[in-house]
């Protein structure tokens, strides 16, 4: 091999090499980006941070409308909670305001931090259901052995379209202790 | 070079250009043909790690319930032997490949950057006993599936002691292939004989540029996706942690942006070979050249912008769930270019049918086959009921074990005379290749009947319903199994001395209007143009009639 292609090649394997980098950190790049969009609700609808306090607005009810929301709560394998709806099941009306009560306590004889995370079923219907309070809003304290019954008031937007008869709303609880301590 | 060595060759002094001696040869070697062989041997060796792991998963699915192992070795089994497949024996199969025939295909003597080669190929071994390792672990190897997905990941009783190992494991085997791409890239670039244009280059050399772009381009990507699943693990960040206001759904996408251009690295190579060895058994210059060419840069770009159909049923608006539809159905245009290239290549050519014909003519029927599933579950509506079956597992195995693996084996039967300068045992050959054709049609043709009644993957245990199929299923994994090692006998035979025959320079009739490689002596010579050639067959250049 000459000179000049060796060094030739050195040259273009760095600017390749360059390149790799650049990708490297292009990855960590797609993390705002996917934030970003789905702000914009092109690539996903229902995140957590679409699920945020909105002010109690006047609307129309429409008694005509009956719309039958489920409630259901999850705890992950390792989460020393107990945790359950206190309402299973509501037949609500789209524009009516309600409240309903969820029970959770912290099973250990610890200080706990927890973080409650909605799903939606079907989940392109978050943007219709306004939480006005909710205990998921912020991370919830449990002392030691304490229980709290936590309330949520919440109105289904009387624009929600014809063909939604049933929504699940589920909560997850994390426990946030140890990440908490950590950061 | 050591002491030794060099008294060693001064013995005989026509042979100080020759290999090193002994088994240091092999571990210090930066001769393209060694890393090549290297790289070809440690493949094989992995598609039978990965087989072994295949045929505990089609035991235990022979019957419903569970019989041989347990539910979370079987999870490892399937994660293994995805991993091990795609990472320990297809890719590395095809660098192997390029090792040995870019530089013979484009006049060069070596490739481009020979010392990191070396480094390349033992970066390789590294990242695979890395993986390998996590078998051998308090709570198992990987059993999340290869997809790696969180939150499923990062659970204590998924991961156990793996994970950090599977996600170094990942980094180096990054590592390697990146570094493997640059020196492809270098050599195609810089080392080319001055005669070759670029569009003089035979389709195997152009595929490959194309493939280690899409290298550089998305290992680093994948790369960057373990290790936020490794800081959220271990250092309480929360990229993936919907508590700390992440979304497992954000890894879905990072994964596919990387998986999905990461099949094409599988394929495009595959694409390549083909359009390699077709014209030589047809006896006619390839088809459309040019427009081969321009469908795997295609192929390539698309590959990009498609991701999302891997994820239809997360939840996507119906505005990206038609954008991924309509742009994923649009890879079957530049794909159909090169299945009906390949046809009117064979059309009224005088062909014959050695085993690497045969190997090359069924990938072009089961190859379509595996497109067409691959265009059934485009459609986002229909891909609901597809999503997570066996339909998805019957669809990637066809474009990967009758397409990819069979043009390995082709590529085997078609350059080993060549490399080794002895011919493989033809009979053996045909046994071989219509024990395989035959028993990976009945391994997963019934696959996709099992995924259309609803069959899930990665379970160890089914539903009666399921029974025939899968057992049906689990008789022709045995079989494509089993032939398996008649592969493996022909390639150690043929590298001990074949039928013994002495083949020709070209070893296939007229094989030298076609490329570089077949006017070279056989055996191929430790070294080979040490001087370019001064003309190159352009054959492939001119347009049938």
């Amino acid at each position: 091999m000459t000179d000049s292609t060796s060094k030739k090649n050195l040259k273009l394997a760095r600017t390749l090499l360059v390149v790799a980098v650049t990708m490297f950190g292009f990855g960590y790049a797609l993390v705002p980006i996917y934030d970003v969009l789905c702000e914009w609700k092109w690539i996903q609808r229902d995140r957590p941070d679409d699920i945020k306090k909105v002010p109690e607005t006047a609307y129309t009810v429409d008694v005509n409308r009956e719309i039958t929301v489920e409630f259901l709560t999850v705890l992950n394998e390792s989460t020393p909670m107990t945790f359950r709806a206190e309402t299973k099941q509501l037949k609500v009306h789209p524009g009516q305001y309600y409240s309903v009560n969820f029970y959770a306590e912290n099973k250990t004889n610890k200080e706990m931090k927890a973080r409650a995370i909605a799903s939606f079923s079907p989940a392109l219907i978050s943007q219709y259901f306004e939480k006005i309070e909710c205990f998921c809003f912020s991370e919830q304290t449990f002392k030691a052995k304490e229980a709290k019954t936590m309330p949520m008031r919440f109105v289904i937007n009387p624009e929600i379209p014809e063909q939604y008869k049933t929504i699940t709303l589920s909560y997850t609880f994390f426990d946030n202790t140890e990440r908490s301590v950590n950061n | 070079m050591s002491a030794a060595v060099d008294e060693h060759d001064h013995h005989d002094d026509h042979h100080d250009h020759g290999p090193e001696k002994g088994l240091l040869r092999w571990i210090i070697t930066t001769n393209h043909k060694d890393i090549g062989t290297l790289y070809l041997l440690f493949a094989l060796t992995m598609f039978f790690v990965g087989g072994s792991m295949a045929m505990v998963i089609r035991a235990e699915l022979f019957e419903p319930g569970l019989q041989f192992v347990d539910p979370a070795f079987f999870n490892s089994m399937t994660t293994m032997h995805a991993l091990v497949m795609v990472f320990g024996a297809v890719m590395p199969a095809f660098v192997g490949l390029a090792n040995w025939q870019i530089p013979l295909m484009i006049g060069a003597a070596d490739m481009a950057l020979p010392r990191m080669n070396n480094m390349s190929f033992w970066m390789l071994v590294a990242g695979v006993l890395l993986l390998a390792s996590t078998l051998f672990m308090e709570g198992g190897a990987p059993n999340g599936g290869w997809t790696l997905y969180p939150p499923l990941v990062l659970q204590p009783i998924t991961v156990g002691k793996a994970l950090p190992f599977a996600v170094f494991s990942v980094h180096l085997l990054g590592i390697s292939s990146i570094m493997g791409a640059i020196n492809i890239i270098a050599t195609i670039f810089n080392m080319r004989a001055p005669a070759m244009k670029l569009m003089d280059m035979p389709l195997f050399v152009w595929t490959w540029l194309i493939t280690a772009f899409l290298l550089i381009a998305v290992m680093p990507v994948f790369a960057g996706a373990v290790t936020m699943l490794l800081t959220d693990k271990f250092f309480h960040t929360s990229f993936f942690n919907a508590a700390g206001g992440g979304d497992p759904v954000l890894y879905e996408h990072i994964f596919w942006f990387f998986g999905h251009p990461e099949v094409y690295i599988m394929i495009l190579p595959t694409f390549g070979v083909a359009s390699t060895i077709i014209p030589v058994f047809a006896r006619k210059p390839l088809f459309g050249y040019a427009s081969m060419v321009w469908a795997t840069a295609s192929i390539a770009f698309l590959s990009f912008i498609v991701w999302a159909h891997h994820m239809f049923t997360v939840g996507m608006p119906i505005a990206g769930e038609l954008y991924f539809m309509y742009a994923t159905m649009l890879i079957a245009v530049p794909t159909g270019v090169k299945v009906f290239n390949w046809t009117a290549t064979m059309w009224k050519g005088a062909m014959t049918f050695e085993t690497p014909m045969l190997f090359s003519i069924a990938f072009v029927v089961l190859f379509t086959m595996g497109g067409f599933t691959g265009l059934m579950m485009a459609i986002a509506p229909a891909d609901f009921q597809y999503h997570d079956t066996y339909f998805i597992v019957a669809h990637f195995h066809y474009t990967l074990v009758p397409a990819s693996v069979f043009i390995l084996m082709a590529a085997g039967y078609f350059w080993l005379p060549k490399w080794t300068g002895h011919m493989y045992n033809e009979k053996i050959g045909q046994l071989h290749f219509w024990l395989s054709t035959i028993s990976v049609n009945i391994l997963f043709f019934p696959q996709h009947f099992l995924g259309l009644a609803g069959m899930p993957r990665r379970i160890p245990d089914y539903a009666v319903q399921f029974a025939d199929w899968n057992m049906i299923s689990s008789v022709g994994g045995f079989i494509f199994g089993a032939s398996q090692l008649l592969f493996l006998y022909i390639v150690i035979d043929t590298i001990r001395g074949g039928t013994g025959e002495k083949v020709s320079d070209e070893v296939w009739e007229d094989a030298a209007k076609h490329g570089l490689e077949w006017t070279l002596p056989s055996p191929t010579p430790y070294h080979t143009w040490t001087t370019p050639p001064t003309s190159v067959p352009t054959e492939h250049v001119l347009d049938s009639h």
